[in-house]
């Protein structure tokens, strides 16, 4: 008689696909990688400072806050990290590191933990963070640099190492600040040139500036389905869309290349808005989730108070997602829209 | 291009790894005769059976030994000949205790199935004709094990227009359909043309997935020579779930069953071709539906096999007929994706069994549940165009009424889901614990 093996009893399917978020987490990283490295050659040191600084608050506030059980699972999925990349590719190159540390820890801890954790918040966690630092420190988050040049590559931002509720060396920030395009547009002065906007040679924030790296890395991680290419290609069409109107009506409102290729617009609609936690499920909804990015940015943009609205545009959206859900479920098979059988 | 993306399919669903290499070219074996059989009452959808025979009868092979206990059940035959041991409580797979008949078969016998002349069906009423598949023993071979007499019986209104045939095999590792279309393509279609004749249906399709083009030929071939002329395979784009009976509709004639409806509403019926093959043994040699095709495979057997198998048969002497591995770290009981893992090895394999899987400790998965992140990819899994991961966390909350609203009793619990979730959420899991807990919430109290 053989002896018996010790026979595990599990549910149901016994096959796996074997694509874990942790590994969806890192695609992401992963898709962003190019997108920072730009952000090192356009900004030098400053950029690698700044990534790290939000990196650091955002890890070291999933750490502190998590229990001891679940620690090591929390930082494993990799959404912290994430969430402090894709926040300092959105800070000017010249913030204070402090500041940058601060956002990332508010970023995960108002905005993800406070909800009960990863897959539980309602907001951009990245964007929380940013929100926090533009209503905390507006002048700092407004204040943009210039890239610098390869012979500057280690020559740190001064304005990078002003001290908690200092002051940073008046000097310094007046030799470096410049406009970003969209300021420039908004309050009057020249626009940058497009060829500018698409290489990434132009004032702005680390990950923003160089567009044609943006679209393909998106068309890459959408190919990879690692997102839903739905939201991204709703919100650009949307404000295509939109300014091709506005600027048919009156030629002084920027012409729809310029909307597009400019400012956060495409970082947001490709790395922010598709955070998939905050963005409704079903494809109908995602469809218009899209389209209402698209009008507040454009909306924003046009005729708001500041030059840039992807941030809030998505944030407003993130909240109206549960509603949104609430109209698109999908129809079920062998029902109709509103649930009843067909015939 | 490749059988995933040519061909007629339903909309979502998912391309787990196949891994039907193992058998699919392994000709089909019989299983040797064993000491001792363990036949169930009730091992199939419907009211249990009435044993006919007592302790230490002497029974033969194909001999009746139960009758049905009502119209949604059917008889059961001696697999062996014999002598019944006892008719007591004994392990069914799921881990219960089930009335059982046990019998210990005689070493002596030469176990020899006689044939008898054929049953003259086209002569037969239609109310006669079910009566006879009832007494044949036959129920769905797929896995739910639903007589299948039960489907003929047409309401008042309703007629069977089209006569489905299905032989998609989706569930991975299983090849005993694929075996029986290639080996045995005249049986199946000789049934096929039996119940659309009787049925008075103006066509049958038989839907068989791409990836078993010699099934496709040999059944053709079959139609070919017979001149069956309202037969036809149709092949099919491989994906899971297609063997469910509605998306194998929905493939075919690109037709939606209502929802808690049945195929019946659009005047379809669906068979599948095991249970065609067993009609046409029933009608041509009066032999009633004891031993059936099982698939025997997966990383812990040393011989994978086809075998035709004694219904009753216990598991152990099955897997080590086919050599289990002593790696062995897990043992499942029909497909992959849906079937039933196994405490013991001394469970009988009943009417409904199609494979037995043995996994080793690498193929035995240990998810580690992370947080749903919503990524969707559950949405796009499922067939029935549910919102999985909304049920999972419905269910987790135990908000009963609006998992109804979410129309959670649509399920078929495929499970497709659950393979495709990457935050490893045991969303079918989750499904069938709340249908139970509102099932028994609805049931009058006593």
């Amino acid at each position: 008689m053989m002896r018996d093996p010790r026979l595990l009893v599990q549910s149901a399917p016994f096959l796996r696909r074997g694509i874990t978020t942790p590994r969806l987490m890192m695609d992401v990283v992963l898709g962003l990688l190019p997108v920072v490295l730009a952000a090192i050659y356009f900004f030098g040191i400053s950029a690698i400072a700044v990534l790290v600084a939000t990196t650091a608050g955002a890890v070291s506030t999933e750490w502190i806050f998590s229990s001891k059980e679940k620690r090591g699972e929390s930082l494993l999925d990799g959404s912290a990290i994430l969430t402090g990349i894709i926040l300092g590719l959105c800070l000017p190159p010249g913030i204070a590191l402090w500041m940058a540390f601060l956002g990332g820890a508010v970023g995960i801890g108002l905005g993800k933990l406070a909800f009960g954790g990863l897959g539980q918040n309602i907001f951009n966690p990245a964007l929380i963070g940013r929100a926090f630092l533009q209503a905390a420190f507006p002048t700092s988050i407004t204040t943009w640099s210039e890239h610098g040049t390869i012979t500057e590559f280690f020559t740190a931002r001064p304005s990078n190492f002003a001290l908690p509720l200092m002051q940073a060396p008046e000097a310094a920030v007046d030799a470096v600040s410049t406009a970003t395009p969209l300021a420039y547009i908004k309050f009057g002065g020249e626009a940058a040139p497009l060829n500018n906007l698409l290489l990434g040679n132009t004032a702005g924030s680390l990950g923003e500036t160089c567009a044609l790296l943006i679209i393909i890395c998106g068309v890459i991680l959408a190919i990879r389905r690692t997102f839903d290419w739905r939201i991204p290609v709703s919100i650009l069409l949307t404000v295509a869309v939109f300014s091709t109107l506005m600027w048919l009506i009156n030629r002084e409102y920027p012409s729809p290349q310029y909307m597009l290729l400019s400012g956060g617009l495409l970082f947001g609609a490709v790395y922010m808005a598709t955070d998939p936690v905050t963005s409704p499920l079903a494809p109908r909804g995602a469809w218009l989730f899209g389209i209402g990015i698209g009008v507040l940015v454009v909306l924003i943009r046009l005729w708001g108070g500041l030059p840039e609205g992807v941030m809030y545009a998505i944030l407003l959206m993130n909240a109206a997602t549960p509603l949104i859900e609430r109209i698109t479920q999908p129809r079920a098979f062998g029902r109709t829209l509103r649930g009843e059988a067909i015939v | 291009m490749s059988v995933y993306t040519l061909g007629k399919t339903f909309r979502h669903g998912v391309h787990p790894r196949e891994h039907k290499e193992q058998t699919e070219h392994v000709a089909v074996e019989r299983m040797p005769f064993v000491q001792r059989y363990t036949l169930p009452l009730r091992q199939h959808l419907g009211a249990p059976c009435q044993p006919v025979v007592k302790a230490g009868d002497q029974v033969i092979r194909g001999q009746v030994v139960a009758n049905p206990g009502g119209f949604v059940s059917m008889m059961l035959h001696s697999p062996v000949t014999g002598q019944i041991s006892a008719i007591a409580p004994r392990r069914f797979p799921n881990g219960e205790m089930v009335e059982s008949i046990e019998i210990d078969a005689d070493p002596y016998a030469t176990q020899q199935f006689s044939s008898l002349p054929p049953i003259e069906w086209e002569e037969l009423p239609l109310d006669e004709f079910i009566k006879h598949v009832q007494k044949a023993g036959l129920v769905g071979m797929g896995g739910a094990a639903f007589p299948t007499h039960v489907k003929y019986k047409l309401p008042e209104g309703k007629r069977c227009q089209r006569l489905v045939v299905n032989g998609c095999e989706c569930e991975p590792y299983l090849t005993c359909d694929h075996r029986l279309m290639v080996e045995d393509a005249a049986l199946v279609v000789r049934g096929t043309h039996i119940i659309a004749k009787k049925l008075g249906a103006d066509s049958a399709t038989i839907g068989v997935e791409m990836n078993k083009p010699d099934a496709v030929i040999a059944l053709n071939e079959v139609i070919r020579q017979g001149e069956y002329e309202n037969i036809s395979v149709v092949p099919l784009r491989v994906k899971y779930p297609q063997g469910a009976e509605k998306m194998l509709i929905k493939a075919l004639f690109d037709e939606e069953v209502p929802a808690g409806k049945l195929p019946l509403d659009l005047n379809i019926v669906v068979n599948n071709v095991g249970t065609m093959a067993g009609i046409a043994e029933y009608f041509d040699l009066q032999k009633p539906f004891v031993e059936r095709l099982v698939t025997v495979a997966g990383p812990g057997v040393e011989r994978p096999s086809n075998l035709m198998v004694p219904i009753g048969t216990p598991v152990r002497d099955i897997l080590q007929h086919c050599g289990l591995s002593r790696e062995t770290r897990q043992v499942v009981m029909g497909g992959p994706m849906m079937g039933q893992p196994l405490a013991s090895l001394d469970v009988p394999m009943l009417k409904g069994t199609s494979g037995l899987l043995a996994f080793t400790e690498e193929g035995v998965q240990h998810p580690t549940e992370y947080a749903c992140v919503r990524c969707g990819q559950c949405l796009e899994a499922c067939h029935s165009f549910l919102n999985p991961s909304r049920l999972a966390r419905l269910a987790r909350a135990e908000r009963w009424d609006e998992l109804e609203d979410n129309f959670l009793m649509d399920c078929v619990e495929c499970g497709a889901c659950t393979y495709t979730c990457p935050s490893n959420v045991p969303i079918v899991h989750l499904i069938r614990a709340a249908k139970m807990a509102l099932r028994e919430q609805k049931a009058p109290k006593s």
